[in-house]
């Protein structure tokens, strides 16, 4: 990690998914207001490691540090995380408002600051208007606007976004890491995404962590380790070409 | 523990029953044991389940394959979705009202077997395995039309348009595109088939002709209520109980399911041109078969209307076994609704545990398995067996509310749990994790998610439930008394005294409402906005 301040730190993080399956181990730090990038093969453990900081997984051993506090066995909705998914992060019943005043408050019962935060959500996600309608009479790239507009609300430090705008088409997923970029300019929040693609991660993450085989092998600021001709040999093999 | 405590409520009821009779009834039975298992009775009642099963089975499977093709092949058809709705229907029927109508259709003075003597044709008496045979084909017909075309429908679009491009014949498409996939949803509706033959009563009862056409269920009822034999009827149980426990093993295996058959399956339409003489074939088979399932309907109505509705309910009894029928009927479907969400609730827990992947736990098989106990000991055992229990203890009439509601509820349970199970695993396994990073807990989980999502299948389940319970004369048979009658037990009473026009009013009567369930159900089950446009 550089000089900034860490916000969260994985240390000696264990975790094994049960029967004999080979136990996942990590460690590593990602700093405040950073975004950082997990690359790496199926199966490595990216989205392990993201779902441990999330809490739904829990390790065997080890600890989560969110500044001073540890956060290791904090109850899911407690920790300072917010959550994308790749699929299913709306509630099909429930109008786009709802899903984002959700992020406000569980109950739904807002008050009148808190719904002009929802409709400012939904104006800085370019999706204004949107309120009434259903989850399903939006496009797939919209539908992660409205799941960046509930992260907007909810005000969390920590990003966490799981292969997010995997399913959308290349320039889609352009403009999404665009806004998501903008978002992160203008809140700071501390983010981990998951991509399967290197150039996601050069386009918006100052660091990458690579893993395989449930660990980490090599971390750096993105443009030295995802470079083909300054990148370790196992992110080398990963790269191709 | 919800889903514990429902499986333990039906342990109880069903053990319940089984147990305190062995313990009590055996020991004072003495040599009379062994006896009785030289019982001619026994013997000859579990020939007849078993042969009258096996005969409804095979007939109801020989005229669905025709019906279940004609129907595929021409998806053009004009009514098509009116014929699937109308082969719903039988399947909600109460069957004390299908057998008015079938006596009314083929019964010594009925209108086909009028039309067959006009012709010289001797019909053959209804009273017996004959009638047996036409009611049972009457209901699983049209079921099996139902899961074959399901069958058919999971065929990859791709099959039709090959076969008819190489220029296959009907023969040639039949054997090679529609019986592969026809063939497997056929064995599971076969099995289940069986299994609602073997423990069919209410038909038995009505149109069973004495001794030689006796199920072991009929035989329990009659060696409780008439010989007074409780040796007999314990040992009839236990036979009925291998019986039931064999088919469920068959329906099991066959990956059948006791809610086949609830759901229209879409078929992608496929405009084809056939020739005319295909087209006539189909037009026939589908006319037989729309003809076989309407006409009781029509003459239910028919018959009904003739009768005097207004001097009827305005009759006491009558109004007092309606209102005794709706209110023993809804509070059935909400204990079997809160049963079902019980064991999706475990079920669901169970799944979220191992992340929805992999082979299913040893406790969610366990649900499972305690969920369709009832069909294993049938309503009518259980009746019979808590019947000799609380006569030794209390006034066994004065439990007929409480026993007719238990037990229906417990009978409806393995319908309710296959609607609401799908729509709770489901509804965990895309929202679980959303749920709970959003603080999304308790009530308020419950309010906002769970009951949106699962608001379908519970109308559902409780709308199937109240339909089975309605048209129920198993349970009420052996619990009813002149203070506790429902619908079908004053219906049973009517025809019983010859009253054949007010029989025929009462069923009419029971048909609309439970029609009228049907019907709600249905609309019920039509996709919101919010489904028609669900993609994510």
């Amino acid at each position: 990690m550089t000089g900034k301040e860490q916000a969260l730190a994985c240390e000696d993080l264990r975790f094994r998914y049960g029967g004999d399956s080979a136990e996942m181990r990590f460690d590593c730090a990602f700093a405040e207001g950073e975004i950082t990038a997990l690359v790496g093969p199926s199966g490595s453990g990216k989205s392990t490691l993201i779902n441990l900081i999330a809490g739904f997984e829990i390790a065997v051993s080890g600890k989560i540090r969110f500044g001073e506090s540890d956060i290791t066995r904090a109850p899911v909705s407690e920790r300072p995380v917010s959550m994308v998914f790749q699929e299913n992060n709306l509630f099909s019943h429930m109008r786009v408002f709802d899903n984002v005043a959700l992020g406000v408050a569980p109950t739904l019962r807002l008050n009148g600051e808190e719904r002009d935060r929802v409709e400012a959500a939904l104006v800085s996600v370019g999706l204004a208007g949107y309120g009434a309608r259903l989850p399903g009479e939006l496009s797939g790239g919209e539908r992660q606007r409205i799941a960046l507009a509930r992260v907007i609300v909810r005000r969390k430090p920590i990003l966490l976004l799981d292969e997010a705008f995997a399913s959308l088409g290349p320039a889609l997923r352009g403009e999404m890491l665009d806004l998501l970029s903008s978002i992160h300019d203008e809140r700071r929040m501390t983010t981990i995404m998951v991509t399967h693609f290197p150039e996601d991660a050069r386009r918006i993450a100052a660091r990458t962590v690579f893993l395989a085989d449930g660990a980490v092998v090599a971390e750096g600021p993105t443009g030295t380790l995802l470079d083909h001709d300054t990148a370790p040999d196992a992110v080398r093999s990963y790269l191709g070409g | 523990m919800a889903a514990l405590v429902a499986a333990l409520f039906l342990v109880l009821l069903a053990g319940g029953a089984f147990l305190p009779l062995l313990l009590t009834a055996l020991p004072g039975a003495g040599g009379r044991l062994t006896d009785a298992l030289g019982d001619p009775v026994i013997w000859r009642s579990l020939r007849f389940t078993l042969v009258q099963a096996v005969l409804s089975t095979g007939i109801s499977l020989l005229l669905a394959v025709p019906v279940a093709a004609a129907l595929h092949e021409f998806r053009g058809f004009p009514g098509r979705n009116h014929v699937l709705r109308l082969f719903a229907l039988p399947l909600a029927l109460p069957q004390i009202v299908a057998v008015l109508a079938i006596v009314g259709l083929y019964g010594q003075r009925g209108v086909w077997s009028r039309l067959a003597e006009s012709v010289g044709l001797d019909f053959p008496s209804i009273y017996g395995l004959t009638g047996i045979l036409i009611a049972h084909v009457f209901f699983n017909m049209p079921l099996a039309v139902r899961i074959a075309l399901g069958g058919m429908a999971s065929m990859p679009a791709e099959y039709d348009r090959l076969a008819h491009q190489l220029g296959m014949g009907f023969a040639a498409r039949f054997r090679h595109v529609l019986w592969p996939f026809m063939r497997p949803a056929l064995m599971s509706s076969a099995s289940l088939i069986f299994m609602l033959c073997v423990t069919s009563f209410a038909v038995v009862l009505t149109l069973g002709g004495g001794p030689r056409a006796t199920t072991l269920e009929v035989a329990i009822y009659q060696a409780l209520t008439f010989d007074f034999d409780v040796v007999r009827a314990i040992l009839l149980a236990l036979v009925q109980v291998v019986v039931t426990a064999f088919a469920y093993s068959l329906l099991t295996r066959a990956g059948g399911s006791v809610s086949s058959g609830f759901t229209v399956g879409a078929l992608r339409p496929f405009a084809v041109r056939h020739t005319p003489g295909g087209y006539l074939a189909a037009v026939l088979v589908v006319s037989f078969g729309v003809l076989f399932v309407l006409t009781p309907f029509v003459l239910i109505v028919w018959r009904g209307l003739s009768a005097d509705l207004a001097g009827l309910v305005l009759q006491d009894s009558v109004r007092r076994a309606v209102t005794t029928s709706l209110l023993l009927g809804t509070l059935s479907a909400v204990l079997a609704v809160m049963l079902g969400l019980a064991f999706a609730a475990g079920v669901t827990r169970r799944a979220a545990a191992r992340r929805f992947s992999g082979p299913q736990t040893g406790a969610e098989r366990l649900f499972g398995q305690m969920s369709s106990l009832i069909l294993v000991v049938p309503p009518v055992v259980i009746a019979a067996g808590w019947f000799m229990v609380i006569r030794r203890f209390a006034d066994v009439y004065a439990a007929a509310p409480v026993m007719v509601v238990t037990i229906n509820a417990a009978m409806a349970v393995p319908f309710a749990i296959r609607l609401l199970q799908p729509a709770a695993l489901s509804a965990a396994e895309r929202y679980d994790r959303l749920c709970r990073q959003l603080g999304l807990e308790g009530f308020d989980r419950l309010r906002l998610v769970t009951w949106p999502l699962l608001r379908r299948a519970i109308f559902l389940a409780f709308a199937f439930s109240l339909a089975l319970s309605l048209g129920d004369l198993g349970v009420i048979t052996i619990f009813g008394s002149q203070d506790v009658q429902t619908l079908p037990y004053l219906i049973l009473q009517r025809m019983g005294s010859y009253r054949t026009q007010d029989a025929a009013g009462l069923a009419l009567l029971l048909c609309v409402m439970t029609m009228a369930l049907m019907m709600i159900a249905d609309r019920g089950s039509e996709p919101n906005r919010a489904e028609r446009t669900d993609r994510s």
